[in-house]
């Protein structure tokens, strides 16, 4: 399956012969399970495995919620306290699914952001990197039903505001509101429909994900240095890799074990830390909340759909130029489902030649800087539409898309690189010096 | 080095609360009372929330009702099931379909919805109030505070200045705690309203605190054993981490060569 | 299995050291203890997963209900549903009470099902009327009450009461003949009308469960 030469698994007994030549799986899970994987891996990889526990743990308490829960606007909220009050361990196995959603994002958006620094969009990883961006997707369209389910007041108000925002597209925008909330506004035919896509999305990421790693299976890891493993022979591919069973297994064990040390401690003693208060009052479709906020990991986007407003000259020049069919509503959803077309079109915005931040003086700089912009989105996303806050987020959005649209493509023509490393064994072995006996691990 | 600095700013801005952003209504003022049961390790105080029980029946249910709270749960203040049998069929009726008719409640029902004056259902209001916010929007009270829901609820009782006016043919009082400063509800608390069994001072300040204490019960009713588990759970999970530290160590020693860096 | 192919890949393999054997009993040591603590984390997450289809507390407290039996005449019996099943409190007049006596004394050897089957007593107790029975609370004569499951132990039908051969329940679908203190005595069942769990709280209320 991969590039990397390395060992495939032989079938010995008659057993082994017997199933292999009807269905290989043992050799398929042998493949992928001793994959060759660049030994210089550091920290910012362990995140894929958080998302795999991630996609399981969501999957495992939401099948379990769902033998509990009523999606019905006039059971729904007493359901989830039912859950909460008489299901043995209810309130545990919901607090987790409550938090487990904010842990998945946490580790996604380190994930992407590994996935922006190191150059792991870059040829030939291209697909690994869309098919990501449609998990992500997916994980969002997933998260905002599911918040949607407690028929609390800000699912109530999120799933009016968020469905709103296809109402904005010109011409059809009313015909598909309606069509998405099955009625004139949030009402039962839009929790039912969502609790059944809530339950479906979860199942095309987990395809997703495979496609996912299938693909990078097929291309072999990115690493920090960006340089390629060796593939010239197995012996040769060998002084660069170890096989992911179980160098790789134990090492993203021990940070998942880490991390979940600080995910339990959330969901035993701060379980609503994360969420907003006014969700434990039962939805009312005749009073809206002082603020409608969406849950955090929602709030960069927010604040870029926010951030063109029709005073913006940009918005301006689009209204007159369309003759009007582009208003600021629709500018806006345009610019948020843009900020994250833009990171989905990294592979070819991206004209350097070098693949790692690491041996790029300029781009590390810029890099930072965007990192420091999506936490300054994500805190405006959550302040009131108002004066200052409202001329920081124009700035933030306009740096995010400037980020994708005029920085990489002029810094890969202007940039000088560091010198890279030759190989990925000279990277690690500068870090950690040759093993003792021999270059090989394996002896 | 930077990427720790990075992870640790990650984690913190990442755990900011969405909760934190809804500004609270201007100048609030939230006292940051002291509850038996803040804290990792903090517990119910159970003559507390029996006080607590007291006041919400001979006061408060009046007008709230507590729909989503079962009777059944009171045992977990410290009653007999007679005490609660009893206190159940001495203070509710409630109508059973299958009579067709009222009947006094037993303990498998819920306390009664209330919802004759329209006062909102009192079940989940400490959790349904945040009583601290920001900086900033940041959440850092709510992280060292407390989301602060018990607090918003005895600071609103306790808030109540003297001062009234009339509004569109409504009496509006006002409230140091209320966001916008005037709330319809009459100071429901006055000194010495309630008689409690344990001699404890009935004034409107502690009678504030009992009804928030009983009330963040009737919301989180599993806060403890949340709390038990929460405990375990990460004390076992750090032991869990520091042997596959030493595993991890292990495996990679073989691969690592001896260079000090 | 994949150790075996890969030389070096299973985790043993790998930290062979060829100095010392002490620390290689360390080492496996550490791994033993590790992956224990790795069973003990899968359980105790697995665990609450399981637990959550057991009876939530709300269907619990329903296992337990009380019945004020004040109007139940004697010669009337009073049919409840406990657990989704009805339950017959059967208030005997005194003729009942000495007829079941006497069906005590003339059969007990001829029972289908020799023991009591209540759920009071311990499962050898023998099927006396008095094992039957529920004692009485002060003030009226023994043996005055019998509470029993109205399921019959043939197919789970409901039995009638007041009707049959042996003045007791019958039960209309393949006629089987229970006695007046709830005995199988004719027909396809094969044991007792059963007893649950019973006591009185007060001299008018019956506690089930």
């Amino acid at each position: 399956m991969s590039g990397i030469p390395h060992d495939h698994y032989e079938p010995k007994t008659n057993g082994e012969k017997w199933l292999n030549s009807r269905l290989p799986i043992v050799g398929l899970l042998y493949d992928t399970l001793m994959i060759p994987t660049p030994k210089n891996l550091n920290w910012w990889w362990i995140w894929g495995i958080v998302l795999a526990f991630c996609l399981v743990l969501q999957i495992v308490t939401g099948i379990v919620l769902v033998m509990h829960y009523t999606p019905h606007v006039d059971l729904a909220f007493a359901s989830i306290e039912h859950i909460m009050r008489n299901v043995n361990g209810g309130y545990m196995i919901r607090y987790v699914h409550m938090n487990g959603a904010s842990l998945f994002f946490v580790a996604v958006y380190i994930h992407i952001f590994r996935g922006l620094f190191y150059g792991s969009y870059k040829a030939p990883r291209e697909i690994t990197w869309i098919i990501g961006m449609l998990i992500y997707l997916c994980m969002m369209g997933t998260a905002f039903m599911g918040y949607v389910l407690p028929w609390g007041q800000m699912s109530f108000w999120g799933a009016t505001v968020i469905t709103g925002l296809f109402g904005a597209i010109p011409f059809v925008g009313d015909a598909i509101q309606t069509w998405l909330l099955g009625g004139p506004a949030v009402d039962n035919a839009t929790l039912n429909r969502f609790f059944s896509l809530h339950y479906l999305l979860p199942f095309v990421i987990a395809a997703l994900v495979v496609v996912h790693i299938w693909a990078f299976h097929t291309t072999g890891n990115n690493n920090p240095t960006g340089v390629e493993v060796r593939r010239g022979s197995k012996a040769e591919a060998e002084k660069d890799t170890l096989p992911f069973w179980p160098y790789f297994v134990i090492k993203d064990l021990f940070a998942l074990v880490v991390i979940l040390v600080v995910f339990w401690a959330i969901v035993g003693f701060m379980p609503n830390y994360l969420g907003h208060p006014d969700n434990y009052i039962e939805a009312n479709p005749l009073a809206t909340p002082a603020h409608i906020v969406p849950e955090w990991y929602f709030l960069p986007f927010y604040a870029i759909l926010r951030a063109f407003t029709g005073e913006v000259w940009v918005v301006q020049i689009a209204s007159f130029v369309t003759g009007g069919i582009v208003d600021a509503k629709f500018f806006g959803v345009l610019a948020m489902f843009g900020a994250i077309l833009a990171m989905a079109l990294a592979p070819w915005l991206d004209t350097s030649t070098v693949r790692s931040g690491k041996y790029r003086p300029m781009f590390k700089w810029w890099f930072y800087l965007l990192i420091i912009d999506f936490f300054a989105l994500m805190w405006l996303g959550a302040m009131p539409a108002e004066e200052p806050y409202a001329t920081f987020s124009l700035i933030a959005s306009a740096y995010w898309f400037g980020y994708f649209f005029v920085i990489l493509p002029i810094l890969g023509v202007i940039e000088k690189p560091l010198a890279q490393p030759e190989t990925i064994e000279e990277d690690f072995n500068a870090h950690y010096g040759k093993a003792d006996a021999d270059a090989t691990p394996a002896e | 080095m930077f990427k720790k600095l990075a992870i640790g700013a990650a984690f913190a801005i990442a755990l900011t609360p969405a909760a934190s952003f809804a500004a609270g209504g201007g100048d609030q003022h939230i006292e940051d009372f002291h509850f038996s049961f803040e804290g990792p390790f903090g517990t119910w105080d159970q003559n507390q929330l029996q006080r607590g029980l007291q006041i919400y029946t001979e006061v408060c249910a009046a007008c709230h009702g507590l729909r989503y709270v079962p009777l059944r749960d009171l045992e977990a203040l410290g009653y007999s099931e007679e005490e609660v049998i009893a206190y159940a069929a001495g203070n509710f009726e409630v109508f059973d379909p299958e009579l067709d008719d009222f009947r006094p409640a037993i303990p498998t029902d819920h306390f009664p919805v209330n919802d004759g004056v329209g006062a909102p259902d009192l079940s989940l209001m400490a959790k349904a109030r945040a009583g601290f916010h920001g900086p900033y929007g940041l959440g850092i009270n709510q992280f060292f505070k407390g989301m602060g829901g018990a607090e918003y609820i005895a600071s609103l009782l306790d808030g109540y200045t003297g001062e009234e006016k009339e509004e569109a043919g409504t009496v509006l009082y006002e409230n140091a705690a209320f966001p916008g400063g005037w709330i319809s509800m009459a100071p429901p608390l006055s000194e010495d309203q309630v008689e409690f069994a344990d001699g404890h001072p009935a004034t409107v300040e502690a009678m504030s605190e009992d009804i928030a204490a009983f009330l963040m019960w009737t919301a989180e009713p599993k806060m403890m054993e949340r709390k038990y588990s929460g405990f375990v759970g990460v004390i076992f999970l750090t032991l869990f981490s520091v042997l596959l530290y030493l595993v991890n160590k292990r495996l990679w020693a073989g691969v690592k060569g001896k260079k000090h860096a | 299995m994949f150790a075996r192919h890969t030389p070096g890949a299973g985790i043993g393999e790998n930290l062979v050291s060829h100095a010392e054997d002490h620390e290689g009993t360390r080492r496996d040591f550490l791994y033993y203890v590790a992956g224990g603590a790795g069973v003990v984390a899968t359980g105790a997450a697995v665990w609450p997963l399981v637990n959550q289809m057991n009876p939530s507390a709300d269907v619990q407290a329903l296992s337990s209900i009380r019945q004020d039996v004040s109007g139940v005449e004697p010669g009337t019996q009073l049919t409840v549903k406990w657990l989704g099943k009805p339950v017959f409190i059967r208030h005997r007049t005194g003729a009942e009470i000495d007829e079941a006596k006497q069906q005590d004394a003339d059969g007990m050897a001829e029972l289908i099902d020799p023991l009591a089957r209540n759920a009071n007593l311990k499962p050898d107790a023998p099927a006396t009327d008095a094992n039957r029975v529920i004692p009485s609370p002060e003030g009226e004569a023994p043996a005055a009450w019998i509470v029993q499951m109205g399921v019959c132990t043939h197919l789970g039908c409901v039995p009638l009461g007041d009707a049959g051969d042996f003045g007791g329940w019958f039960c209309p679908c393949h006629g089987s003949h229970y006695d007046l203190a709830g005995r199988i005595r004719k027909g396809p069942a094969p044991e007792n009308l059963p007893i649950p769990p019973v006591e009185w709280v007060d001299a008018t209320t019956i506690k089930l469960g």
